[in-house]
């Protein structure tokens, strides 16, 4: 295991935020995607998670924001353990979470403004308490001339960064990000990254998913690698852009 | 482009599309549900009131045939009967007949004789009963047989029946067909809501990943086709209410039909339709959709 302060298997599960403990996935009767992951997340910690295609990066995110149930092993999130949460408290865990999903899954039919303002929506706020708030957050992210167009007429860059404004509208405590730089140019990508190193300094766990292993090398930051559904973890290596 | 664009004027647009292509179809086929429902409400209530009506009737009258013993007129036996059926506490009036209503009664059967006169017929004395304390065939029949008179109480007792029978038979008859016909509206709209989540999976999932609980998206749906419902329920109802009011101009003061009488006031039974549409809507969609997300976890 690393000396990262930030990953260990020994911290205090009540101060982890993420908890895994010898946690392996499989889907339906399928084999392991993953097995025997064991890695905790202290608040405020900033990783990637690196691997060939395959290895699994997508399915670790799943199974921190909910999206997957593990077939083995255990997993809690802010000192909760998952398989004793009952449907009701689920929502609530997961409001907590922000994320960016690989295909961004924004919503079609709405706004960038009310894509954005989906998960306060969802947790029940005023329109009149947020209103300025997202404005604010979507011109922070550059889209402040696109508040109102459809996703469907947004670039891709613009559809990125418009799913990283809902994931952190809600201030969440956990940001999962995969593969957010995947399908924009290098400028983007340090734009965004960028970004999730504020939302770090703002308070936010970040773990991301990448292959881009460039941005991994210069960010300094220490990354979980996954490869045929074991992890490693791998210090940093070498200094923030 | 953003100039046109004003925060603060910005309101929530609806979770769900706020049109499909197959809400059209939805409409319609709850539309035409409707209707028949209203239609059928409206039978029931107009068969009900004509139940009541000739049973009300019957029960209001009676019918003694009088039989002229030997050295007695048949006009003298049937003015004697009535005269004593007249002092019957709950008779308000009894009234022999002409002997042309009694000849008429036998005409059919016995044809346009030319001495059908010198025939014995027996007489009729039809009797109003107080409604409200009518006497009982036996009553009458112990009054007449007192006066030494030979005679036959008919007091409607067999058609009151059968026509109650009637009335019940058609009653419980459109309430099957109205549960019916319900159900039919639920099981369809059953049918949209898992459509439209098939449709609208990203939506589910995006909701449900955002942190929504299962009832928060269970809700869209069950609002969505509410008001698709509540539509489909007024014009079904409008349209009931006109064929309804088309059937009582119609037939004048007696609808229709005199078998099948419609009042004014039966148009108020299809006010509740796109309530009731809308409560069934609800109900079915919310289970459905609940089902059905708690299914993709």
């Amino acid at each position: 295991m690393s000396r990262n302060p930030d990953i260990s298997a020994a911290s205090s599960a009540n101060e982890d935020v993420v908890r895994f403990d010898n946690v392996s996935l499989r889907y339906g009767r399928g084999p392991e995607v993953l097995r025997g992951l064991s890695f905790a997340l202290r608040p405020g910690s900033f990783h990637f998670i690196t691997g060939p295609s395959g290895a699994g990066k997508s399915s670790l995110l799943k199974l921190v924001y909910l999206g997957a149930r593990a077939s083995g092993g255990g997993i809690r999130l802010f000192g909760q353990d998952l398989a004793r949460l009952t449907a009701d408290q689920r929502p609530a865990v997961r409001r907590r979470i922000g994320v960016v999903f690989q295909d961004l899954l924004l919503l079609d039919h709405l706004s960038a403004f009310d894509n954005a303002a989906l998960p306060l929506r969802i947790r029940g706020a005023r329109a009149s308490e947020y209103r300025s708030d997202v404005a604010e957050l979507l011109a922070w992210v550059g889209l402040g001339a696109r508040m109102h167009a459809m996703p469907a007429t947004l670039a891709g860059g613009e559809k990125q960064r418009l799913a990283i404004a809902r994931a952190v509208v809600n201030r969440p405590d956990i940001l999962l990000a995969d593969e957010p730089t995947g399908n924009v140019d290098p400028d983007m990508a340090l734009r965004i990254y960028r970004l999730f190193v504020e939302l770090n300094r703002l308070g936010a766990t970040v773990l991301i998913a990448t292959h881009d292993q460039d941005m991994v090398a210069r960010s300094g930051r220490p990354a979980l690698h996954l490869d045929g559904g074991a992890l490693t973890v791998r210090a940093p290596q070498g200094a923030a852009p | 482009m953003s100039e046109s664009f004003d925060p603060a004027r910005w309101r929530p647009a609806p979770l769900l599309p706020a049109t499909e292509a197959r809400d059209g179809g939805l409409v319609f086929v709850v539309t035409v549900l409707c209707f028949l429902a209203c239609l059928t409400a409206l039978g029931v209530i107009a068969a009900d009131r004509a139940a009541r009506g000739w049973s009300g009737q019957l029960a209001g009258e009676a019918t003694v045939i009088v039989r002229a013993k030997a050295g007695e007129t048949p006009d003298a036996a049937a003015a004697r009967a009535a005269e004593t059926l007249a002092g019957v506490t709950g008779v308000v009036e009894a009234r022999a007949l002409e002997k042309e209503k009694a000849y008429d009664l036998v005409r059919p059967w016995l044809g346009d004789i030319a001495d059908l006169e010198d025939l014995p017929v027996p007489r009729l004395v039809a009797i109003t009963l107080d409604p409200r304390a009518p006497p009982n065939a036996e009553m009458l029949d112990k009054a007449l047989k007192a006066q030494g008179l030979d005679a036959v109480v008919d007091d409607h007792s067999v058609w009151i029946k059968d026509i109650r029978r009637a009335a019940d038979t058609v009653r419980w008859a459109g309430a099957a067909i109205f549960l019916l016909i319900a159900a039919a509206a639920g099981y369809v709209i059953a049918f949209a809501t898992r459509a439209g989540l098939a449709a609208r999976r990203d939506v589910v999932e995006v909701l449900h990943l955002s942190g929504a609980d299962d009832g928060y998206i269970a809700r869209l749906f069950q609002i969505r086709f509410a008001q698709l419902a509540a539509v489909a329920g007024l014009i079904g109802a409008v349209t009931a209410g006109i064929v309804g009011a088309a059937l009582r101009l119609a037939g004048g003061g007696q609808g229709l039909t005199p078998a099948l009488p419609v009042a004014w006031i039966d148009l108020l039974a299809v006010v509740p339709c796109p309530l009731l549409a809308a409560v069934v809507a609800t109900v079915v969609a919310h289970r459905t959709a609940l089902h059905l997300i708690r299914a993709l976890q």
